[in-house]
């Protein structure tokens, strides 16, 4: 069957190339073909974008799978795979209706019914997906072409939901492989997006092979973005892990790879000092830092002691320690990223400036009695390395005892999830990082989660803060939206979910034989060529 | 000999057992659970307990080390808790790409390092044994990764000669294939050459007293002969124990030097596996590796009787 589907793509591909050099040449300013070499931020294992919510996978499926609506560089969703659609009067009933030849990897068509197993098996999984699904959507199938999405109850950012930039993307998959549990992963990669992944090919640890889609037909508009038109110029990708960024670096600059997605920030300085590199912000939304207290045990199940932990911070000292290069990182004093949709600087006062005698009266109010606090002390992953050394210290100051665990992410993951007093292996402070585009408003935002049980590692039990996401969602206009974004903030900073630490950009480099790529969350392919 | 060789095949069993109990004891009582990295940042105590019971991580020990062994015994290394693919897949993909970095490594190691000592003893106290040594020492201290940086800047970046990193099969063609292996090998090399240097002089300077030595000389034979026919072969002995203790460290070396040039190798396999805790792929990387070193241990006690017809099992 692979064999088949190759003398198909290749087919395919010399018809495509064939029609590109009868028409117009001159219309495309790119050069067309080639492959390009790329070093991936981490190495990919789990192929399901769906079944986990790693941004690596996310990034290949954007490769490999399309999405109904896409999201523009200016954070307006668009219609992707969607040529036409419509809502009801009273917002209670969508109707989706998929554009002309869209095509699977195998050569199917794609079909409505595909993209109801999809969304199905999406909404179990996701975050937004899930507050979609606890408002009694029904998916239908109205025809070959055609679906339709029928809520029980008011949910407004439908489109939003189905648009979401980053994990989990609501990917779309032939109906027999969206079938699949969602707790199982998925055992074939056959999408419909611009790239096919080449199975035989990948070898985890060191490279995963893309070639382009010669049945894809991209939308007839300027690409932004996930959104717009997705042409594609490469005929191959080739990602490559290097786990050592000094490695990575030197076959950069050899001309042995061709974009290199995360470089540290130390390198790129000498990055830009090469006259055959460049830089490129993709993204600069960026990533924001979070401590996260445990709710269940003391002294962080009391809410003065978690407000000490907003009255000591001081996200300058963070970033300095943890990103160090002032033009990447930014203060911000808000629960949703800056720049996003929902900033505000509503109930955060107490976050822009430290007070560190007011953090000190806390802990005395709170009762504190002196009890170590287990800060979990990620070794192996730099920013959060410093964000704990910076912690200890700032905790210290505000009258704490701290102990901080050593360990590696691995083992911070299993800590994490443990319920358990910090004695008997639980912890009271993490730290960890989410990009803005994760952070973005309520009902994507887990640190602003009050589901107790239910809600993010820390376990906070807020109801209010589960009321206001539900309002949120459910609230028809922008305006609305943005008035209970601004309440779930008070809440969250004053009862302190968490207490966020800055954000900050992460640059991306490439030589500059490669051009046109675009700003997104994720890194993209189409539109990008090499000479 | 033969039948030697069957009995100590047959003995390398309880080896293997004993091995695999314990990296499989080792690996359980160690921090982390891949569930909780398979289950993602969204997931509920409960979502995890569920992916921990599909994978079968909430039996009790002595279940799911049966249920491991029973699989091995059937040749069956299991399946990657992350990719899905069969571990003996992944150990497929990775093998070539060690094996031949080991062995070029080792042939650096053993074709410099052996008459490097020999030379060095023939001349002992002299400028020649005393950069011998300084070499020796400089190989022993230099840190593999360090090392591996500085040939790259010299040989890839600044000269242009070779590439940075990869590893091309050998079906990609002679000079691609080699020009690939030839920094890493000559990067892995340096601290067993230095090794091997220093066990042949020492070797060599105690045969090199013997009276029948003194006697080859006097009967007017070639330095050449004497030092190779005479000297060497019976001070090899220890020179081929080193060889094969260098072959399994070269093995656990590799890990550095995989991470250096990026090759794709079982190192790098299995630091990545230890990572994520993807238990099936590092027990079986190691219960192979550990079959290895219990060959090569084998290989090295057949030599013994090889270059020395006295020895007896």
């Amino acid at each position: 069957m692979s064999q088949l589907d190759r003398r198909q793509f290749l087919a395919g591909a010399a018809a495509t190339a064939a029609a590109a050099a009868v028409a117009a040449p001159a219309a495309h300013a790119q050069k067309l073909g080639g492959t390009l070499r790329f070093v991936a931020q981490a190495d990919l294992k789990i192929l399901d974008p769906v079944w986990t919510t790693a941004y690596i996978t996310r990034n290949h499926a954007y490769l490999v799978y399309d999405t109904l609506f896409g999201t523009d560089e200016k954070l307006n969703v668009r219609p992707q795979m969607v040529d036409k659609h419509s809502v009801s009067k009273d917002g209670m009933k969508y109707s989706f209706t998929l554009r002309d030849g869209l095509k699977w990897h195998d050569g199917q068509a794609v079909a409505a019914e595909d993209c109801v197993e999809s969304l199905k098996r999406w909404m179990k999984k996701d975050r937004f997906g899930r507050l979609l699904a606890a408002h009694g959507p029904k998916l239908a199938v109205a025809d070959r072409k055609t679906f339709t999405l029928e809520l029980g109850e008011k949910f407004g950012p439908v489109l939003e939901a189905l648009g979401k930039p980053s994990s989990n993307v609501p990917f779309m998959m032939p109906a027999r492989i969206a079938a699949t549990s969602a707790d199982e992963q998925i055992k074939e990669v056959v999408g419909s997006g611009p790239f096919r992944f080449v199975k035989d090919d990948w070898q985890p640890g060191n490279q995963v092979v893309y070639v382009k889609h010669a049945d894809y037909v991209p939308r007839n508009e300027a690409p932004s973005g996930s959104a717009g038109g997705k042409k594609v110029n490469l005929d191959k990708v080739i990602w490559r892990y290097m786990p050592d960024a000094a490695t990575a670096s030197a076959a950069l600059a050899a001309g042995e790879i061709d974009w290199w997605e995360l470089p540290p920030i130390d390198f790129i300085a000498k990055i830009e000092q090469n006259a055959a590199l460049a830089t490129f912000l993709p993204d600069t939304l960026g990533t924001q830092g979070w401590l996260r207290p445990n709710h269940l045990h003391p002294p962080f199940n009391n809410k003065k002691a978690r407000q000490a932990l907003v009255a000591m911070m001081n996200q300058e000292t963070y970033l300095q320690a943890a990103i160090g290069v002032p033009k990447y990182y930014r203060t911000c004093a808000g629960v949703f990223a800056c720049g996003g949709p929902y900033a505000s600087k509503a109930g955060a006062e107490g976050l822009a400036k430290q007070n560190l005698e007011r953090a000190r009266q806390l802990v005395k109010e709170s009762g504190y009695d002196g009890r170590p606090i287990t800060v979990v002390h990620i070794t192996d992953i730099s920013f959060l390395n410093a964000a704990a050394l910076v912690t200890r210290e700032l905790l210290t100051a505000a009258g704490f005892t701290v102990d901080l665990k050593a360990m590696d992410w691995s083992t911070g993951l299993a800590v994490r999830a443990k319920k358990d007093p910090p004695d008997k292996g639980g912890w009271n402070v993490l730290h960890t990082w989410w990009m803005a585009a994760d952070v973005m408003h309520p009902a994507v935002h887990f640190g602003v989660s009050g589901a107790g049980p239910g809600a993010w590692f820390g376990w906070p039990e807020i109801p209010q803060l589960e009321q206001l996401i539900t309002d949120f969602v459910r609230a028809g206009d922008q305006a609305r939206r943005r008035a209970l974004a601004e309440q779930v903030q008070k809440v969250a900073l004053d009862e302190v979910a968490y207490v966020p630490w800055g954000e900050w950009t992460q640059p991306t480099a490439h030589r500059k034989s490669v051009s046109g790529i675009l700003k997104f969350i994720a890194p993209l392919f189409w539109n990008v060529s090499i000479a | 000999m033969l039948a030697e060789i069957l009995r100590r095949l047959v003995a390398t069993i309880p080896v293997m057992v004993v091995v695999a109990l314990a990296v499989f004891a080792l690996l359980h009582v160690t921090p982390g659970d891949p569930a909780v990295i398979i289950a993602g940042d969204y997931a509920t105590s409960d979502d995890i307990a569920r992916i921990r019971a599909r994978l079968g991580l909430d039996a009790p020990f002595t279940t799911q080390v049966g249920l491991w062994l029973g699989r091995v015994v059937r040749g069956d290394l299991g399946t990657s808790i992350f990719s899905g693919l069969p571990v003996s897949t992944l150990i497929g993909q990775r093998a070539a790409t060690t094996v031949w970095l080991t062995l070029f490594a080792m042939l650096i190691s053993v074709g410099v390092g052996v008459p490097v000592g020999v030379v060095a003893a023939w001349r002992r106290g002299s400028w020649v044994d005393r950069a011998v040594m300084m070499f020796a020492v400089s190989g022993f201290s230099m840190p593999t990764f360090w090392l591996g940086f500085i040939l790259v800047y010299i040989f890839a970046i600044t000269a242009g000669w070779l590439p940075v990193q990869g590893y091309q099969p050998l079906a990609a063609g002679l000079w691609p294939f080699l020009s690939h292996l030839i920094l890493p090998a000559v990067t892995l090399s340096v601290v067993y050459m230095a090794l091997i240097a220093r066990m042949t002089r020492a070797s060599m300077l105690g045969v090199l007293a013997e009276d029948y030595i003194r006697t080859a000389f006097a009967k007017g034979l070639a330095p050449r002969g004497v030092l190779i026919r005479h000297a060497l072969k019976n001070a090899s002995l220890p020179v081929v124990t080193i060889i094969g203790i260098g072959f399994a460290l070269l093995i656990g070396g590799a890990v550095v030097t995989e991470s250096v040039f990026a090759l794709p190798g079982l190192g790098r396999l299995t630091v990545d596996a230890i990572v994520r805790r993807d238990y099936p792929v590092i027990q079986g990387v190691l219960l192979v590796v550990s079959g290895v070193y219990v060959l090569l241990n084998l290989v090295v006690d057949v030599l013994y009787v090889v270059l020395d017809p006295r020895i007896r099992y």
